[in-house]
């Protein structure tokens, strides 16, 4: 697959790039070598996990005894190859193809809460100076703001027909077997496609959401706190769900957790997330929480208490029972959902406390 | 797992059985369908017409409970049709020649009848495993939530050893944990059978180590207790419970009875983010910190050893739970608890296991290891029994026969039941349940019925039906699908509005006590 960021070949094929030779490994795009060497060629359609698409155009290059620029994600490397990645004229047909791409949308600023790489667009019209506007040519693309599902928001004014989406939901998702017709976004970006994503085979993984380059597909949960003045803070931690270990970058406000976004070097995942990872956050901040120890009381409600009551009580119940019953009428049960230093400090509290093995996880429900 | 989930695309043969892989772990399928696209065959042995069974090129509806059988006769045309690997066998196995003995009756006939499926598909399905070139076993709790679970996963097992599918990349096998730490608490040592690191308590060496390390000069040699035992000794010798983040009322089998259990104690401490139907139960009820508000470690599947880290404080007062257990401790008088961190705690662990010996809180940061790290610099050990088994023992073949479950149809009973998960739910919803939006894709339990078993039982498509088994009943809406196979039945245990946990729990496995949560036979009559 793609080779290590760093990976360097002491021998083999070479091709020259801006002046640099380097040595690439047979297989290898122009685009993967040129990145090796930090060269910043810009692409829209091209997402590092799926396979290169060749539609966006933004990452042509000159190369040397071809007349037309190539697109450098799908072409192949070849030894002795000699590729200049933005000469002027390059650089000038780039910011042609950024100002026809942003006049037809509305918005190229969307919130960063819409999605991981939902800056991508904005960020080079930003650099190639391709203001809105010049090209007044027809929109393409229909929004359906009508789907009332409450984590994926659909504008396709702001699609720019990448294909990202329908690409990572077949490739990523890999749903080979459906028909991708009835699937990701392919008729619906191209027809007009009435249905609501629930009625289709969509699983709501949010990955189509991650790679859109504009925001045309957004995290429709994380825009829910768009107003908060707050900068958006990202912390990279595991999901809580499954045994994957997905890694994730929890996005806060604050002290709000707003929305989660796949890390796209997660060593478990590799930017992948499924529905319980992507969208279901939102249980930690919810009001059912306990919020103080309970002590029950003789009518059997419970009564809030300050932890140093709670904790005396809790205790007391274990000394009594072991004064009364012997040090082998204790028993601990340790989670299998909190970290590993809940599950430790459990065993020891009973191997040390009581001195036995009265001890035991869920793993068996 | 033996092999790492990047490995998922690598077999050319990937043998599922007892798995609901897009639903439980749909990253992991990702991968798996990567190893399609590349023309790897696969084939699914599963009661129902999983998302994962259509993707199948075979896919064997076995009837619940059968594994044993189908995984016999497999073995038996391995060996029969000379498939083997035979210096792999000769090198790194044991006791090859009586299992071989063994297997002679075996036939896919036999298998056949008893699980339902044509012997034709069965001899297909060895063929395709033992001519791969790199053979992958996948499996989840439709494998171990059985009174066999023991022996289904040995017979996975001797299935590796005969075509030495094991400890190459691509191979091995893989068993998809089910929660998210689960992992994690063996490798802690909250099981009753090991210290941290899996080291038995039965050994007398470790016992020497841990009544140090522990300043415990009673520590018991041996004598575990599983939480089965302990729920049934419950108010007759076990007397006083913690319980950790768990809700046993609604995830463990036979509600009724551990309910009674749990009200028959002195003292009931449970520790939980909501007040769940377990807490209800409590004298005292203390409250964790939430993941995203607390720092620390998990494990998954792949025993890759990742950070935790908190993005937000904890809600009220709450604490994490390394320091709830520890309070305790030392409230009474319990020495070794004075953590200030949650890193102190996990470097505790590591210098205690030696197979996170090489670990500490600073190198884990990005998730790149995965255990045994048995000293510092060592890279970690993606893909288990590369050059030996554990110990360097040889593989040895296990002697396995089929048994029936624990309970099997018969005319009062007459449908089987079995149970798993949905995608969108998790365990018992105390979690996604509580996710606004889930309800929009999931909003309420139901049975999933073949049609025409419906039609013959008189049960209407959203209708309700009175589901009921030996120990309690439920009643719940019908839901007829092709995907379940005529006579049986399937629903999850993710609302505890609609207990399916009353109904379950015939049995257990005699060595692990692992309930038997996917067979259970019930009766159904319109409701
Ligand atoms: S959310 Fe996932 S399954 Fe649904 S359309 Fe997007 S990529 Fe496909
Ligand atoms: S995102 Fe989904 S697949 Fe990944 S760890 Fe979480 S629950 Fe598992
Ligand atoms: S990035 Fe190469 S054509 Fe779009």
């Amino acid at each position: 697959m793609i080779n290590e960021p760093n990976s360097t070949f002491a021998s083999g094929p070479s091709i020259k790039i801006d002046g640099e030779t380097i040595f690439f490994s047979e297989g290898e795009t122009i685009y993967e070598v040129a990145k090796r060497l930090q060269k910043n060629i810009p692409t829209l359609c091209y997402d590092e996990r799926l396979e290169a698409f060749g539609g966006c155009r933004l990452c042509v290059v000159s190369v040397e005894g071809i007349r037309n620029p190539v697109a450098s994600c799908t072409t192949k490397a070849t030894d002795g190859m000699v590729v200049q990645t933005a000469p002027p004229e390059i650089e000038k047909m780039r910011r042609t193809l950024l100002e026809l791409v942003s006049s037809e949308n509305r918005d190229t600023q969307p919130n960063p809460l819409s999605g991981f790489a939902s800056q991508e667009l904005s960020a080079l019209v930003n650099k190639y100076g391709a203001r809105n506007g010049r090209f007044q040519g027809a929109k393409s693309g229909t929004s359906n703001f009508k789907d009332a599902n409450p984590f994926i928001l659909r504008d396709y004014e702001q699609c720019i027909s990448c294909y990202r989406c329908v690409r990572v939901c077949a490739e990523q998702e890999g749903d080979y077997a459906i028909s991708v017709a009835n699937r990701g976004f392919k008729t619906q970006i191209t027809t007009e496609f009435d249905h609501d994503l629930r009625d289709s085979d969509c699983t709501f993984c949010g990955q189509c959401v991650q790679t859109c380059p504009t925001g045309a597909l957004a995290d429709k949960k994380a825009l829910r706190s768009a107003e908060l003045p707050e900068e958006i803070k990202k912390t990279r931690t595991v999901c809580p769900y499954c045994a994957v270990g997905c890694s994730i970058d929890l996005m806060t406000k604050g002290n709000k957790i707003v929305g989660a976004q796949p890390a796209m070097k997660g060593p478990a995942n590799k930017g992948a997330l499924c529905i319980k990872g992507q969208f279901t956050f939102d249980f930690i901040q919810h009001e059912d929480r306990l919020k103080k120890p309970l002590i029950k009381q003789a009518d059997g409600t419970f009564k809030e208490v300050e932890w140093d009551e709670a904790l005396k009580a809790a205790a007391k119940g274990f000394a009594r029972a072991k004064a009364k019953y012997g040090r082998h009428s204790v028993y601990g049960i340790a989670s299998g959902r909190a970290p590993h230093e809940a599950a430790y400090t459990m065993q020891k509290f009973i191997r040390a406390g009581f001195g036995t093995h009265h001890i035991d996880n869920c793993s068996r429900a | 797992m033996s092999n790492p989930l990047k490995d998922m695309d690598k077999p050319d043969t990937i043998f599922a059985i007892g798995t609901n892989m897009t639903e439980c772990h749909p990253v992991a399928a990702t991968g798996l369908k990567k190893a399609l696209k590349k023309g790897a065959k696969l084939v699914v042995a599963d009661p129902r017409k999983t998302r994962l069974a259509e993707l199948a090129h075979l896919h064997l509806p076995i009837r619940v409970g059968s594994d044993v059988a189908l995984l016999l006769a497999m073995a038996h045309v391995i060996v029969s049709e000379d498939l083997i690997d035979g210096q792999f066998i000769n090198e790194r196995t044991e006791g090859f020649e009586q299992f071989q003995s063994h297997l002679a009756e075996f036939t896919p006939e036999w298998a056949s009848k008893i699980c339902e499926v044509p012997a034709e598909d069965i001899r297909t399905a060895a063929l395709w495993y033992s001519q791969a070139e790199r053979g992958a076993i996948y499996y989840t709790l439709g494998i171990t939530e059985h009174i066999c679970g023991v022996d289904n996963v040995q017979s996975l097992c001797n299935l590796a050893l005969l075509t030495g599918n094991l400890g190459k990349e691509g191979t091995g096998i893989n068993p998809m944990r089910g929660q998210n730490n689960i992992q994690g608490a063996g490798d802690c040592g909250a099981v009753p059978a090991n210290y941290p690191g899996f080291q038995p308590v039965e050994d007398p060496q470790f016992h020497e180590k841990f009544k140090n390390a522990y300043n415990q000069p009673e520590l018991d040699l041996g004598q575990s207790m599983t939480k089965v035992t302990a729920l049934n000794l419950a108010g007759d010798g076990i007397h006083a419970m913690l319980i950790d983040g768990e809700n046993t009322v609604v995830t463990d089998p036979d509600r009724n009875h551990c309910q009674r259990a749990l009200e028959s104690l002195d003292h009931l401490v449970v520790i939980d983010i909501f007040l769940t139907e377990t807490a209800q139960l409590a004298d005292v009820v203390l409250p964790a910190s939430a993941w995203g508000e607390t720092d620390g470690v998990q494990a998954n599947t792949e025993r890759r050893v990742q950070r935790l880290r908190a993005a937000v404080t904890p809600h009220g007062d709450s604490k994490p739970d390394w320091w709830i257990i520890s309070q305790i401790a030392r409230e009474l008088g319990v020495t070794g608890f004075d953590y200030q961190s949650a890193k102190d705690v996990f470097n505790e662990l590591c210098s205690l296991s030696p197979i996170y010996a090489g670990l500490n809180w600073d190198n884990i940061g990005d998730g790149n290891y995965q255990w045994p790290v048995p000293e510092e610099g060592h890279p970690g050990t993606p893909i288990l029994h590369e050059d030996e088994f554990k110990d360097a023992k040889p593989g040895l073949f296990k002697i396995i026969g089929y048994r029936d479950p624990a309970e099997v149809i018969d005319e009062k009973y007459p449908v089987w039941l079995t149970t798993g998960r949905r995608l969108q739910a998790y365990h018992t919803r105390t979690q996604t349940g509580r996710a606004s939006g889930i309800d929009y894709l999931l909003s309420e339990e139901t049975l999933e019925v073949h049609p025409e078993d419906a039609k013959q039982w008189e049960l209407q498509d959203g209708g309700f039906v009175r589901m009921a088994s030996r120990r309690g009943e439920v009643i719940l809406k019908v839901e007829t699908t092709t995907r379940s196979p005529r006579g049986t039945v399937f629903t999850s245990f993710s609302f505890a509005e609609t207990n399916i946990n009353v109904l379950t729990g015939s049995g257990y496995d005699p060595i692990t006590q692992t309930a038997e949560l996917k067979v259970c036979p019930v009766s159904l009559t319109p409701a």
